[in-house]
Parts: C-alpha cells; structure tokens; sequence
C-alpha cells in the first residue's frame, strides 16, 4: 500500500497553514502504512541562506556542541536547531558543501537527510501522527511540500528507507509502488557519480530524477524519462526548489487523486487526504491519467 | 386515540433514516443496514459526511433505498444484493464490487475498477470511470455516460458494458461472453476483442439499457457492439503471443 500526498500553494495567504495542512493529509492516510512516515516542507525562501536537515540515532550525543566544532573547522558561524533526532543545519549557499562534508568527518553516524535552499526533510518509524508531533510539523510555513506514509515492501523499516527521498538540492521524492529494475538503473547511475544510503528502490528513482536534473531536463522532461527508463509499479510526488509534479506508470495500479482550486493543487493517495481541504466541494477533483506527466512551477 | 398513532407510525416508516459519519462510526452504519430484514420499514436511508471513507453500506441485501451524500472511498456498496443506492459525488476505486443485484449510480466519477467481478445489478456511473472499469464482470449491467480507463472489461465474462463516452487502451482484453457498447472511439481493443455486428435483438437489449439508466437523447443506433472472437477459450499453443 503506502499512502502519499503533496500539496502545492498558489495563495500566499495559505503558507502559514501548509505545515497542519500536509499534516492532516498524512494523518488521514495512517491506515495505508504503518511503518514510517516522513515529511518534506519547502520553506519560504530567505535570502543569502541554505540548510541542511540531518539525523542521528543518538541525538543527545551527536548534535552536542556540534555547532562550535563545525564553526571552528570552517570560520563561519553556523546554526543548529535541533527538533528531536533531526536538526537543520544553516549556513550559507557557498558554505554548503564544506559544512555537510565537515558533518560527516566531526560525526560519521549522522545521517544526511536532504538539503538545499528551502527544504527541510523529516522522518521516522512510527506512525504518521507521532511522526507530525515528534517534529511539530503542523506549525511549519512554507510554499509547498510532500508526504508519504510507508508499508514497507522493498527494503527494512528504518528512519533511512522511510520517504521523502532526496538526492539533490531541493530536490525530493514519495513513491507508491516498487520497482523491478532498481538494481540496474542504480549500477548506471553510480557509474555516473551519483552516492546512494541505501538498498531502498524509491532512492534510485529520486536519484535518476536529478541525474537528469542535473543534465539540463526540467522537472516535467525528467518525470518524462522515468516512463521508459523506470520499471515497475509507481506513482510518484516529487518536490523541486519551486515545483512540484506528480507521474504514474502506464498500469496505474496505485491509486491517485487531485484537486485543484485558485489556492492549491493537492495530491493524495484517495480522496479521504483532500476531504479536509478549504474549498474541497468546489474544486476540481481528477484521477490523475496513467503515464502522463503533471507539474506546476511557481 | 388509535387513528392518531397510526399516522404518526406511518410517517415515521416514509422519514429517512440519517447516519451523519462525522458523528457515528461507519461499522455502526454498516451493522444497521445488515439487520435490515424483509419485514423492516425502515426503507430509506441517507448517509451524511462520507469524506472519502471506504465501505460505505457494503453487503446491503435488502430492498431499500440509500442516498450518500459526498465522495466515497473504496468499495462502496460492495456485494450489493437488491438496494438502491446513490452516491451524490464521486466513488474511489471498487465501487459495487461483485454486485448481485439492485442498483448503484454514481453522480460523479468513478475511480478503479468499478462493478468489478459484479453478477447482477445495474451500476451508472453519471461522470467518467477510470482503468478496469468492468474487470471480470459476471452478469453485471454497467452504464457509463462519460469515458472508461484502460484494460475495462478484461476477462469480462457475460452482462453488458455501455459507454456513452471513450475507451481507453486493451477494451475487453481476453473477453468471454460479455457485450461492450461504444458510442466514442475505442483507443485500442485487447487480445481476443472484435468490432460486432448489431443486430435487431442489440440494439433493443441496449435500449432497455439506456432507459433503465435514464439516459435520454441518445440512440442505441450510435453505439458499436464488440465482444469476444472465441479464439482463446481453450488454450491453444498457437495463440500464445496473443495472451
């Protein structure tokens, strides 16, 4: 099973709200997957600033007196917040690279959960609303985000095979379904550089997405690619820097609905994550077409 | 006074029962509607709130009349045996599953596999339905005024399927004796599948379907007629790339 949502805002009115908005979405789907579940929430843009969101299985230990060593080992000042076993990391974009490469040398049991401009990526074991509350969730701003509710079939239920996936700045991904020739597409993509944590089929799909990213491909040109390139059971929600897109396989096995209305487009795996939604009996509510690509940009 | 009382119990037998589900849970509905016996009076119901749950009034297998009001999840009205049953939205996927008889129409859209492996009944869908629409029906009548997905009725067995609208890809894949009637274009027809010849006798059985659905304006005349080209009843090593 597996339940996923996303919730892309056209009304600026509305950011205050996304976080409690994506949050009852999750909730709503708790029953389509008990394992894990995560959260990606794309924060209003502010300024000269880039994040990172990274985990630790022992949080009191790993992130203690972490910001002084990191800003010690690159002469900036860095801040940390920590929100139970995740913390956002800011600093800034041309720091980027040297404070997450400095993470992993001060503390090899971090985990790298997403990074880039706005992002901020949450997940765990356990179910969506203790996952919502361990994080507070429901009180986050932001322009758009993604979810995912995990039945684990794939891979073990860990914090790190639990959805979104991330692979690239900003980028992320929630995948209902599996595939059949991730090993393949995982060998290819290795071959071009690209890192992977984990054995999880939904990884090289968010991983095969921003190699084409990175090749030049628009975010509705890469979801494109995943139709000849990707076999097997998908539809996936994928969140850029200012986009958000949704694609399912030719089969369509996995169900999909989406409303739209002046102030949003929402995603959810059944009608149940959008009944709550403002507006709901008036929006424009569609099954999604087998193999054909849908993205909005702001 | 008797006579005061008797009317009183009459318009208590014609006033609807109504379950609002954001105050009492579906499973209460559900129970209710199963301990409908012959000799209830309590023949119409209204569901209030559905919000997109699954199972609404599933199993039902008396006669009477039930009126959702909203968008349903899975499954609704699944094994329907002799209600009537409304949706005033839209239904997720396996609406009237394995239906055995009565009706459900559907005001809005259906999603997946709607009257999938249905025996009896008749199932209306008012807006479009998606892929599998029919799949492995069994004596089921489908009415569809919009379009229907891909892969409908595979394996469809025998009962009718009528699309004012389009089919998707693979229409009757595998088909056995069940009729499909298109009045749009048919993307592709699936293995075994074949344009028929409509005949007198199909187009009044179309007829009687359309008016049972309450369609209006539509002539069975504008329909074509596929079904089965009996080529892969028996397995036959000839014919394996066709399956």
């Amino acid at each position: 099973m597996c339940g996923i949502v996303g919730l892309f805002l056209k009304d600026k009115s509305l950011e205050p709200q996304l976080g409690s908005m994506l949050s009852e979405m999750l909730i709503s789907l708790s029953d389509r997957g008990p394992d894990s579940a995560g959260i990606a929430i794309y924060g209003s843009p502010s300024g000269n600033e880039a994040k990172i969101t990274i985990q630790s299985a022992k949080p009191e230990h790993d992130f203690r007196n972490l910001d002084a060593e990191l800003a010690r080992a690159i002469g900036t000042p860095v801040n940390i917040a920590v929100k139970s076993t995740h913390a956002v990391v800011r600093t800034t974009p041309d720091k980027i690279d040297e404070v997450r490469e400095t993470i992993q040398a001060l503390r090899p049991e971090i985990r790298i959960m997403g990074a880039g401009d706005v992002v901020e990526i949450y997940k765990e074991v356990g179910l969506p609303e203790a996952v919502v509350n361990r994080f507070d969730v429901r009180s986050m701003t932001g322009t758009h985000g993604i979810g995912h509710t995990r039945m684990a079939t794939e891979s073990a239920v860990t914090t790190m095979g639990a959805h979104p996936f991330s692979t690239g700045a900003d980028q992320c991904l929630v995948h209902n379904g599996s595939l059949s020739n991730h090993n393949n597409v995982r060998r290819e993509l290795i071959r071009e550089g690209m890192k992977f944590e984990t054995e999880n089929d939904t990884e090289v799909a968010a991983a095969y997405l921003s190699s084409q990213m990175a090749h030049g491909k628009n975010l509705g040109q890469a979801l494109e690619g995943t139709l000849s390139d990707l076999d097997g059971f998908f539809t996936f929600v994928v969140g850029t820097k200012n986009g958000f897109g949704v694609v399912r396989d030719p089969i369509a096995c996995k169900p999909a609905v989406m409303a739209e209305t002046d102030q949003y487009v929402a995603f959810g795996s059944e009608y149940r994550a959008l009944a709550k939604l403002p507006g709901i009996d008036n929006a424009t509510v569609w099954e999604p077409e087998p193999a054909t690509v849908y993205f909005w940009e702001h | 006074m008797p006579a005061i009382n008797l009317s009183k119990a009459l318009d208590q037998s014609h006033a609807s029962r109504i379950f609002d589900l954001a105050e009492i849970p579906l499973r209460e509905l559900n129970r209710a509607l199963h301990n409908l016996t012959a000799r209830s009076n309590e023949t119409a119901w209204e569901v209030l709130n559905p919000k997109g749950s699954h199972s609404v009034a599933v199993g039902v297998d008396q006669p009477v009349t039930i009126d959702v009001r909203g968008s349903v999840g899975y499954y609704c009205g699944g094994m329907n045996d002799g209600s009537a049953i409304t949706v005033h939205g839209s239904a997720g996927p396996g609406v009237g599953e394995n239906m055995m008889s009565g009706s459900i129409t559907v005001k809005g859209d259906a999603s997946q596999y709607a009257g999938a492996t249905g025996r009896g009944g008749l199932l209306v869908i008012e807006g479009n339905a998606s892929s599998r629409c029919g799949i492995s029906m069994k004596g089921i009548d489908i009415v569809v005024h919009g379009n229907i997905g891909h892969m409908s009725a595979f394996m469809a067995q025998s009962g009718n399927l009528v699309v004012l609208g389009d089919a998707g890809d693979a229409l009757g894949d595998s088909i056995y004796e069940a009729r499909l009637f298109v009045r749009g274009k048919v993307e592709s027809l699936g293995a075994d599948c074949i344009a028929k010849e409509m005949r007198p006798e199909h187009l009044d059985l179309l007829q009687g379907l359309l008016d049972r659905a309450g369609v209006t304006g539509v002539k069975a005349a504008e329909f074509k007629r596929y079904g089965s080209a009996r080529t892969l009843y028996n397995f036959n090593i000839d014919n394996a790339d066709a399956y």
